[in-house]
């Protein structure tokens, strides 16, 4: 860890702690308060979009511990979300609970349905893990779909607006400070998590899991508890998204947001908790950008159809991965640590 | 009961296509270590690359089923050279598990992308490969030309593996995925040899395209197919061809018995879900599959 001169360590929670010095602080603080005061000065859509990075970035969180730290490649976390986000609406349609109640249900029935696809990581690893995954995408969506009596389906269903002393969350702006600081509470708690023992548990699993196994870890413990911290974040991110939209639709979980998901740990850098916040923002601006540049390509070569429009955000997507793959596969990150230490010692780098 | 032996008899026959697809991926995975996901966008590519010269470019089918063939090479070994080595770094096992799986997944979208700038997102009518008739065995009805596909399929598969078994090429491909180290001091051109194992991947996915196609014509959504290529390899054992057949055939099986039987009670596309459902079973009790080796590891 890089720290400026006279920033000593003297005891281990020197050593552990995230934010070692006082303009680390201020920084923090002032892009906090900054981010707060935000939506008076941003217009509708530039909120929704911030609204949307919160709800991904819970949602990867989750993944990033199970992925990036205890090694357990995962490409079911939009089925979770869905699971979270239409558990959360049938408590608040059919059985009339409030939103408080709603989430915390919704993300622990999502965190056991995430055992029990964990399950097989006791036997698995590797590509078959990741095969057993796809596999929960596919029956779960296929669930959902099936399943109207119970206030699911193929069709539209409603979701009411959550509440809180009274006040209904409705606009995008109220939802800001409803998603935001829950974004920034998962952020920190998976990076607490990180630094427990759990946590260092799990990067042993990651790193080697044998070694892990004879050093008298619960390895298969450790990987179920992953999963479930995983699948919670991803409840949670779910019964946000369905009450920031107001209607769900099972195609929006679809295996492609979980790949993207694995994408943008990808290019943010994986096992790095920061990264995943850098990988969450640069995806959604970089699709926000083609959504927004789409029209104006559509005007410069109509030639192009509106097939090969809808195709392009798709080929950006696999580029950008591809390219982080074969050139930064260690994601922005690492491309921003160096630069780090290459303004510290500029301009004399010797 | 015929009603039953009418629905095996069918998936019985689908499953040599799906044994097609499952090869596909096992020929990659034995080869070069690498699970590749993108299986369903290269016979999607097969049906079209093949539309394209039969129905576009009004070639005679003796120049454009070669052509294709040829086509579907190359791209095999643009795929290889550009973005498979530089990954793998001409190793089998190279590279890191989460890093390869996340490139042949951006390869899928990348060629599924293309494949709707180039053709559109509406469905294109395949020139029929064989007439279509009905054989009635009984008061079983079969259509003829899924029986003359599944011997296409077969004899492809038995064409694969003579050459993966016999020749020289194929015995260097063998040897590259026991230990690329060892086949590289015995003289074999590991590069080549990993050229050849998606070259050959391609052809197989190009045959499961061509049959695809001229069975339900083709539409955006082939590469669907690859999705069920998994239950049949993992069901077969990831290193059996032998394997393969059987997984095809059960997974056909399974699919059309549970579309016949299990609909009613369900309200239909139980079918897509069952060769998944079986999986998880085969994953859960026996992960190494029918034919596959146990693995064992070392720190």
């Amino acid at each position: 860890m890089d720290r400026p001169a006279g920033t000593l360590i003297n005891n281990y929670g020197d050593d552990l702690s995230a934010i070692a010095t006082k303009p680390q602080w201020f920084i923090l603080i002032c892009g906090l308060i900054l981010l707060f005061v935000s939506p008076t000065f941003l217009n509708i859509e530039q909120i929704n979009l911030i609204n949307l990075i919160g709800i991904t970035l819970i949602s990867v969180q989750g993944l990033s511990l199970l992925v990036g730290y205890a090694g357990q490649l995962s490409l079911a976390q939009s089925s979770f979300m869905a699971v979270g986000a239409y558990m959360s609406a049938i408590c608040m349609n059919q059985l009339h609970l409030s939103f408080w109640f709603a989430v915390p249900i919704a993300a622990v029935v999502t965190g056991l349905i995430g055992l029990i696809f964990g399950l097989p990581s006791l036997r698995l690893k590797g590509f078959y893990l990741a095969i057993s995954t796809l596999a929960a995408q596919y029956i779960i969506n296929w669930v959902i779909m099936h399943t109207e009596k119970w206030g699911a389906g193929n069709d539209t269903i409603t979701v009411p607006a959550p509440e809180i002393f009274g006040l209904k969350l409705t606009s995008p702006e109220q939802m800001f400070y409803l998603i935001v600081p829950l974004a920034i509470i998962a952020t920190v708690v998976v990076m607490n998590i990180m630094r427990t023992r759990t946590g260092r548990a799990l990067i042993a699993i990651r790193d080697n899991e044998i070694a892990a196994e004879v050093m008298g870890l619960n390895t298969f413990k450790y990987k179920l508890l992953a999963f479930f911290i995983c699948s919670v974040f991803a409840g949670v991110a779910g019964a946000l998204y369905g009450s920031l939209t107001r209607g769900l639709r099972p195609e929006f979980f679809n295996e492609s947001l979980s790949i993207n998901y694995l994408g943008m740990l990808i290019i943010g850098g994986v096992g790095s908790n920061a990264g995943t916040v850098f990988g969450v923002v640069f995806f959604m601006l970089l699709d926000w950008l083609v959504t927004w540049i789409m029209p104006l390509v559509m005007s410069i070569f109509p030639a192009f159809g509106p097939g090969a429009a809808a195709s392009l955000s798709q080929v950006i997507w696999a580029l950008v991965i591809i390219g982080f793959l074969l050139k930064a596969p260690r994601g922005l990150i690492h491309v921003w640590n160096r630069l780090k230490a290459w303004f510290r010692l500029w301009p004399l780098s010797y | 009961m015929t009603e039953a032996l009418g629905y095996i008899i069918n998936g019985f026959l689908i499953g040599g296509v799906y044994a097609l697809v499952g090869l596909a991926i096992v020929v990659i995975y034995k080869s070069s270590g690498v699970f590749n996901f993108a299986t369903g966008d290269f016979v999607m590519w097969g049906g079209f690359v093949t539309f394209s010269l039969l129905s576009i470019f009004q070639l005679p089918p003796w120049i454009a089923y070669p052509l294709a063939l040829v086509l579907m090479g190359v791209i095999g070994i643009i795929i290889n050279r550009f973005i498979i080595s530089p990954m793998t770094g001409g190793m089998t096992g190279g590279g890191s598990l989460f890093a390869i799986v996340l490139m042949t997944i951006a390869l899928a979208y990348l060629l599924r992308a293309l494949q709707l700038a180039i053709w559109g997102p509406v469905t294109q009518v395949f020139p029929p490969l064989l007439p279509k008739g009905v054989i009635h065995l009984g008061e079983i009805d079969i259509a003829e030309e899924y029986l003359l596909y599944f011997i296409i399929a077969m004899i492809a598969i038995g064409i694969f593996s003579y050459f993966f078994q016999k020749t020289k090429v194929g015995l260097g491909m063998r040897a590259t995925s026991e230990d690329t180290q060892l086949a590289r001091a015995t003289g074999i051109k590991v590069k080549l040899m990993f050229a050849a194992t998606w070259v050959s991947a391609l052809v197989l996915s190009w045959v499961a395209g061509v049959l695809l196609g001229s069975m339900n014509n083709l539409n955006p959504y082939l590469y669907t197919i690859g999705a069920k290529g998994f239950p049949v390899v993992l069901l077969g054992g990831m290193e059996s061809i032998v394997g393969c057949i059987v997984g095809g055939v059960t997974i056909g099986v399974a699919e059309n018995l549970g579309a016949g039987y299990l609909n009613q009670f369900t309200g239909g596309g139980i079918q897509e879900v069952i060769p998944f459902v079986v999986m998880v079973i085969i994953l859960i009790f026996k992960p190494s599959g029918i034919f596959g080796q146990k693995k064992i590891e070392r720190v």
